[in-house]
């Protein structure tokens, strides 16, 4: 801790920001729920609720980054944000952990007991006698019909192309901007968010292929579920990081970081690597094997 | 904008007090104020679910269908169950840590003070929506709180209304245990080692970390209910390849930590009030932080022991089973290094003290009937059984709960500055103790006897054993009037020293009752010396 001011403990003064976001949360929740019931005008209650939710974070975060700029956090304040960021992220790991979960279940258990493996010799003979077995299948009561698996080569193998040059182009701009160089470090952060926003281009291109040309979707039993649930939650969280991305772009336009200061960009760099090994994970599970 | 930033910081070195009126609570950023909010809501939740209960034992108190509908017994079951477990256990938990913590540590506040307000201001939202749904069509969920598939499915009206709620708590959930967690880590004075922190704190650092680990798990599975019901989707469905049992899965692989989410922090309390009245240190202190560690592992490769009856491959009942008996060890390792706390103490019995006795005794019972419910044949005749009833509110009541009574008292005059009524606080203690033991322990006999759980008719021979519970039930519920007094004079007594007990270990227990807003402004530089066991 170097100055006096640094010794002292930094605690904000009141914020209305969360109760703003509460209430947000609350048109989108309601909102949501009234629609799925299946009446109309819910959707425009989630709407309101989520344009809430929009101004609250960019109302928050503006907060934040007048402080910043401000020079009003030390070094502790900075390792809170640090620390509390990674436990975001273990959240958000423990989050698709409960999806892969039940990939991994309903390929090595489910399917394989309804096919009478094990001591499940009945449940095969009396439920689904002559159904054999076998992943992908979308379950011996063939829901969703007939479908073409989603194989790893062509899309998938360029999605994945894209997001790992993706990591390595931040990582670029990361040490760029540690050794000052602004216009590298600009110039790569950008090539970042535009990667990110190709895949998510691409990844609508394929959903769009799955659905007009191999019959497969959500409804496609449990192969469709965990495909479009694990890609889809993926895909939303690369559109969030993108969007992060970019915020932080325009914060380096700014002018707003500096050798040793730059939490923000950090901060969205391990979310991005985030996203990044998720895919890894689902391209492996999901797609090749 | 350097002027801007300099007005900016020199507010915020202020030492400002509270903000006036409905502000100070809207917008409140001091950890002081949140967990009086924390504690004020889960207390109104507690009376909620306790008014669902009373329901559910008047329907009870006779054989035959006289006051309720059985489907809205169902709705009160679960909804009893949710509002408890979610909406006051949980809350009253992170309420006491916002009290504590910092304080505790020798911090000025929580580490991010405006989330830690979100994380509260959440709560009321999420319990609105679950509560608004006892007024829907279909009425409000009544597939009991652990939501299985296919029955869940069957809500009415209150289905997507569940499933969100449920998404807000976790959210809430989630965004606390953050802020305990980075407030732990970061915030602590710098002579204050990791060993050195309090036993309260470090099992909430247990459970903080619990409830990251499992919290997006139950929003996985409850999001899997969701799209399973208006996206399509097979996850729950046989006919497409997924496997209902695999809810269970997920939803256990939450709910058993969640347990424990529910127990740590009460482990915690009663470590810091037994020597406090034994007038000695806390026995095997560090064994019972490893301890602790231990449970917490342990809690994510038991879950299927909820389960046993549902099918699973012999190996995993025998997994299971023995993985859940290990937990026994470092329980017990608790168990007895409260016991040997005491050993020889100059014991006094104030109503902090009472609470904590009762909980040792009491949850220890809640504890065995767990062993013995661990054990997969003989499981598979408890299941689902009034003995399951028994088992699980002897820990979260005289457990857990009894625990936040004790907390309560424990730190109440630290909070007010006044002592509260004595007398009242041991009838209240008395009262709860010997209802809560009419209520609950003869649901053992009626388990082992054959009586079902969730079920609103019972057969005759389990009338008199139900009607001892019903009285006992309304009994506990009228004794919490007399808390409800006690807190309302809080402030009537004399007032309180700073160690307001004699001679306390901790932090707290150094600065004014009651505490400054900010407690610490700069982080205390000598720490009060532990306590050093005596040798004769």
């Amino acid at each position: 801790m170097g100055s006096h001011a640094d010794d002292r403990y930094y605690v904000p003064h009141e914020s209305h920001w969360p109760v703003v976001g509460s209430a947000g949360l609350l048109f989108m929740m309601v909102g949501v729920s009234i629609w799925l019931n299946g009446s109309d005008p819910g959707f425009w209650v989630m709407l309101a609720g989520v344009a809430i939710v929009i101004f609250m974070v960019t109302g928050w975060f503006r907060d934040v980054i007048t402080e910043s700029v401000g020079s009003m956090y030390n070094a502790q304040v900075d390792k809170s944000f640090r620390m509390g960021m990674l436990w975001f992220i273990f959240s958000e790991v423990m989050f698709f952990a409960a999806f892969f979960g039940a990939l991994f279940y309903a390929r090595n258990m489910a399917v394989p007991w309804l096919g009478g493996d094990s001591n499940n010799f009945f449940t095969n003979f009396v439920l689904w006698s002559g159904y054999e077995s076998t992943w992908p299948t979308n379950g011996p009561g063939e829901v969703g019909g007939d479908f073409t698996v989603m194989g790893p080569m062509g899309l998938p193998l360029i999605n994945t192309v894209i997001l790992l040059t993706s990591s390595v182009t931040i990582t670029i701009a990361h040490h760029a901007l540690i050794a000052g160089k602004r216009g590298i470090l600009s110039t790569f952060l950008a090539a970042t968010f535009i990667l990110g926003f190709i895949f998510i281009g691409l990844q609508a291109y394929e959903y769009v292929h799955a659905y007009n040309d191999l019959n497969l979707r959500l409804t496609t039993g449990i192969y469709g579920s965990t495909f479009f649930m694990l890609t889809g939650f993926h895909g939303l969280h690369v559109t969030l990081g993108a969007i992060i991305l970019l915020v932080i772009w325009f914060r380096v336009l700014k002018g707003h970081f500096s050798k040793d200061k730059h939490f923000a960009f950090e901060a969205a760099a391990w979310y991005w690597h985030f996203v990044d090994v998720v895919w890894v994970g689902l391209y492996i599970f999901v797609y090749w094997l | 904008m350097s002027t801007i930033a300099a007005e900016v910081n020199d507010h915020a070195h202020d030492d400002h007090g509270p903000a006036k009126g409905i502000k100070r609570w809207l917008f409140a950023t001091n950890h002081k104020d949140i967990g009086t909010m924390y504690l004020i809501f889960s207390f109104a939740m507690f009376l909620v679910g306790g008014l669902m209960a009373l329901v559910i034992r008047t329907e009870l108190f006779q054989p035959g269908l006289q006051f309720v509908h059985p489907e809205f017994f169902n709705q009160m079951t679960t909804m009893h169950a949710l509002i408890m477990v979610f909406g006051a256990v949980m809350p009253a938990f992170v309420g006491l840590a916002n009290w504590m913590i910092p304080m505790m540590v020798g911090a000025p506040d929580m580490a991010l003070p405006r989330m830690n307000n979100w994380s509260f201001w959440i709560l009321p939202v999420a319990f609105g929506i679950l509560i608004s749904t006892l007024w829907m069509d279909g009425g409000a969920p009544a597939s009991g709180w652990t939501m299985y598939p296919p029955l869940v499915l069957q809500t009415g009206d209150a289905f997507p209304f569940l499933i969100f709620s449920v998404h807000l708590m976790g959210i809430s959930s989630i965004m606390g245990a953050i802020n305990i967690i980075v407030t732990i880590m970061n915030m602590r004075a710098p002579s204050m080692s990791l060993l050195r922190m309090p036993i309260f704190v470090w099992t909430w650092l247990i459970t903080a970390y619990l409830l990251i680990a499992v919290m997006p798990v139950l929003a996985g599975a409850v999001t899997m209910l969701l799209t399973d019901q208006f996206f399509g989707t097979s996850f729950f469905l046989a006919a497409g390849g997924g496997d209902p049992v695999m809810f269970q899965h997920i939803f256990w692989f939450f709910g058993h930590p969640e347990v424990y989410i529910m127990i740590l922090p009460a482990f915690g309390v009663v470590s810091e009030i037994i020597p406090t009245f034994a007038r000695k240190p806390l026995f095997g202190r560090d064994s019972m932080i490893y301890a602790a560690s231990c449970i917490a592992f342990l809690s994510f490769i038991v879950w299927a022991h909820h389960m046993f009856t549902v099918g699973m491959p012999l190996s995993g009942q025998l997994f299971f089973m023995f993985a859940t008996m290990l937990i026994a060890v470092p329980t017990g390792v608790k168990v007895f290094n409260w016991v040997a706390t005491m050993w020889k103490g100059a014991m006094t019995f104030e109503t902090p003290m009472l609470f904590a006795l009762a909980f040792v005794f009491l949850f220890t019972i809640g504890g065995f009937s767990g062993l013995m419910l661990a054990i997969t044949p003989a499981d598979i005749q408890y299941h689902d059984s009034y003995f399951v009833v028994a088992h699980f509110h002897y820990v979260l009541v005289p457990g857990s709960v009894f625990a936040i009574m004790a907390g309560v008292y424990y730190w109440l005059p630290k909070w007010t500055g006044y002592m509260y009524n004595e007398s009242l606080g041991k009838l209240h203690f008395w009262l709860s103790t010997i209802f809560v033991n009419l209520t609950f322990f003869p649901m053992h006999f009626l388990g082992l006897a054959g009586m079902p759980r969730r079920i609103p008719d019972y057969s005759t021979q389990f009338a008199d054993f139900n009607m001892i519970a019903s009285v006992g039930a309304f009994g506990f519920g009228l004794s919490q009037l007399i808390l409800i007094y006690v807190l309302l004079t809080a402030k009537k007594g004399v007032p309180a020293t700073d160690a307001v007990w004699d001679n306390p270990e901790g932090l707290e227990w150094t600065v004014p009752s009651p505490a400054p807003f900010h407690t610490f402004d700069t982080p205390p530089e000598v720490l009060p010396p532990l306590k050093q066991e005596q040798h004769a």
